[in-house]
């Protein structure tokens, strides 16, 4: 509990002043479980928090919270500057967030445009516009630079691992997504599939998009994360940009909740400047 | 290791970190990082050319999406046999009955299906068509001698009410559709056996009304069914090959110009060859020609239906449900009106098949055998290639599947086998079906 969390200027690089999404003494309580207590978080745009934390520290239920899943029993979401509610997954998807779950929610026998627009079908005289549809996912697929899916009329079913997150996390973006929020995006993949999701994920900070990834493989975060934020047993122990911690540090807060290693933001600095 | 925990200042990213982390990885693409996807399978309208089309929709065949392919060969062998064991069955008088008994098997299999690519079940469909048949005829005799029309709309009303009772007790309260609509099974069959016995006609009311009557068993006159079957041809060719050619404009998939052209070919065939078997006179004493009117119900259908399946919102969440309702729910879907109208549909069109049904016979009576219908439904969806987990289908299935059935029907009579080798043929032909739907999902999974 001695590192305070890092609220100063969480969107130095990003350029913003203010961060996207900004979380004050959110808490969540389950009878008599506190699965959140008081926990302070920033989200900048254009950049990838990685929110980690042992099992049960609250990763989820902080996600699910923001993805409006279930309200929290306190605290204020703040969108954008202005306090927000969010009840519903359909409030959070109006404000522009979006949530990739780890199952991904994609029908198997529905081809990719049918997936991509799922619940959100355009329509011309009251009938599917499927021309529409297919040129608008085929673009935003394009956009990601996932150029070599052949034929957006493929079944989902058919894909591998890394392209159906990559479906997943276009289908977030082409709805306009500015949060997308992942949740353990490479846990179930091979190697060569988490370097593409991995790299899917620098481009959507690359567009301005935040993302907020929740994960247990530390060697993924470092690679992709701009931020760091630890929870340990529902509170929010440390958060702050990902070159403030090594994987010793995050360790130790992962595991305890406090972190040998202090100052944090002076030793991070330094061990920047003698290594670059 | 050590490039991971090397500190980038202010969060910033490195680009030679990145650039390190693509070429170290032999999947991505080191020029533009573009996530290289390997196709797994390829779907055949992307290709350009004909060959490729076919190679595509070969390669499509071996990963298990079989598509028609099963049905219409086991059709094919199942007319082979009968014909070689009794010549008197590729007749056309024999073809024009065999098409005519087909029909409440084919309507039945199109209700069933709604609710099969939910990844539900409805069992209670054959004696929801018997409640069908018998309002009907109960509304159309005296005392209250509704004119045909009325009586069909108020039947199929009711049947409709009765799929969606039971489409809201199983949403409402979670229960499984197959209690529920066993329930209905043994209920419907109660309240049916009410009515006819309660009619006080002996158990069996007869209809009289001739458009009633003409449903299964009038024909159009020759010349009205090559007008008929000309314009049907033409508006699917213009439907198909519009479609085609505006998709082919947008530079959206679609199949090749031939493959269209050979599409519309294929259905002015059979729409010839159709009419030129119903117009030879199959009646031995009189005059007996033409297209009959339930051919056109049984087309009516198969169009409305597969137009709402594949054009309307409602239709791909009915999809989207059987795939996987929880993806589908997350979408914003309301998963209960969705599945509300597919039950209400189920009984919608289980009340036409009963109709058709009593038409055929003349009249309904006490003794229909539900049971036995609703698993002639269920096979006729599943053996035109409907999968029974649900998000897979057609209402085309329905049509050959239920074909195949009533050939096994026809053709053991033929041949003069009585009903003891024709439920285990039809069971036999049933155990293929669902091997190769499971086979393929196999094939599919393997994938």
């Amino acid at each position: 509990m001695s590192v305070v969390a890092d609220t100063s200027t969480p969107g130095t690089a990003g350029g913003a002043g203010r961060p996207l999404l900004s979380l004050r003494g959110i808490a969540k309580h389950f009878g008599a479980v506190r699965a959140l207590n008081g926990v302070d978080l920033d989200v900048p745009a254009g950049q990838v928090t990685a929110l980690v934390g042992d099992n049960g520290a609250g990763k989820s239920t902080l996600i699910k919270t923001v993805s409006g899943i279930w309200a929290p029993s306190d605290g204020v979401i703040s969108w954008e500057g202005r306090a927000v509610e969010v009840h519903t997954p359909r409030e959070a998807d109006a404000l522009g967030i979006a949530t990739v779950y780890q199952d991904l929610a994609l029908c198997d026998n529905l081809d990719i445009v049918q997936n991509m627009f799922l619940g959100h079908e355009r329509l011309g005289r009251r009938l599917l516009d499927e021309a529409t549809m297919e040129k608008k996912a085929k673009q935003t697929l394009a956009d990601l630079s996932v150029t070599t899916v052949q034929s957006v009329r493929q079944p989902v079913g058919s894909l591998s691992g890394g392209q159906r997150q990559s479906v997943a996390v276009a289908r977030a973006v082409m709805r306009d997504a500015k949060l997308v929020i992942m949740d353990e995006p490479t846990a179930a993949l091979g190697v060569s599939q988490t370097a593409q999701v991995l790299d899917l994920i620098h481009r959507l900070g690359e567009r301005g998009i935040a993302v907020l990834v929740v994960s247990h493989n530390l060697t993924d975060v470092f690679e992709v994360a701009d931020r760091i934020a630890v929870l340990y047993l529902g509170r929010l122990v440390s958060s702050g940009p990902a070159a403030e911690y090594d994987t010793q540090r995050t360790v130790e807060l992962i595991t305890t909740g406090t972190a040998s290693a202090a100052p944090a933001a002076g030793s991070g600095n330094h061990t920047a400047e003698s290594k670059g | 290791m050590t490039t991971q925990q090397t500190p980038s200042p202010e969060g910033t990213r490195d680009p030679d970190r990145s650039a390190t982390q693509r070429s170290a990885s032999p999947s991505t693409d080191p020029n533009d990082g573009a996530v290289s996807l390997d196709l797994a399978v390829q779907a055949p309208e992307l290709s350009n050319s004909v060959g490729e089309y076919l190679r595509a929709w070969a390669k499509r065949l071996r990963s298990g999406e079989s598509g028609l392919l099963p049905v219409v060969g086991g059709l094919l062998i199942l007319g082979i046999i009968f014909q070689v064991k009794s010549h008197y069955f590729l007749t056309a008088g024999n073809l024009t009955n065999l098409l005519v008994q087909g029909a409440v098997f084919v309507l039945l299999g199109m209700a069933e299906i709604w609710v099969l690519l939910l990844g539900e079940i409805d069992l209670s469909i054959g004696y929801v068509a018997g409640i069908g048949a018998v309002v009907t005829a109960i509304l159309a005799a005296p005392p209250d001698n509704f004119p045909w029309w009325a009586a069909i709309i108020v039947a199929m009303a009711v049947t409709a009410a009765i799929g969606a009772l039971q489409g809201a007790l199983v949403i409402l309260l979670g229960l499984p559709s197959f209690i529920v609509t066993l329930a209905g099974l043994l209920g419907w069959e109660g309240v049916l056996l009410y009515l006819v016995n309660g009619h006080g006609t002996g158990g069996t009311i007869r209809l009289s009304d001739s458009v009633l009557l003409d449903l299964s068993n009038g024909n159009l006159s020759p010349t009205a069914s090559w007008v008929v079957m000309i314009i049907g041809v033409a508006l699917f060719a213009a439907v198909t090959l519009l479609r085609d050619r505006h998709r082919r404009v947008s530079g959206v998939v679609a199949p090749p110009m031939a493959v269209s052209v050979a599409k519309v070919v294929l259905v002015a065939v059979a729409g010839v060859g159709l009419v030129l078997i119903t117009n030879v006179n199959r009646s031995v004493i009189g005059n007996l020609r033409g297209l009959p009117y339930v051919v056109l119900i049984i087309l009516g259908f198969l169009a409305a239906w597969t137009f709402v399946l594949g054009r309307t919102r409602f239709g791909r969440y009915v999809y989207a449900i059987g795939g996987n309702p929880e993806a589908t729910r997350r979408s914003g879907v309301s998963l209960g009106w969705n599945r509300l109208w597919a039950f209400t549909l189920t009984g919608l069109t289980a009340g036409a098949a009963g109709i058709l049904y009593a038409s055929r016979l003349g009249s309904i009576s006490n003794n229909i055998d539900g049971g036995t219908l609703v698993l002639y439904a269920v096979a006729a969806a599943v053996i035109g290639g409907t999968s029974l987990f649900g998000g897979r289908g057609r209402m085309v299935h329905a049509l050959l599947g239920g074909l195949v059935i009533a050939t096994i029907y026809n053709g053991m009579g033929l041949i003069g086998l009585a009903a003891d080798y024709q439920y285990m043929l039809t069971a036999l032909v049933l155990l293929a079906a669902v091997t190769a739907d499971a086979l393929a999902r196999r094939g599919r999974t393997k994938t």
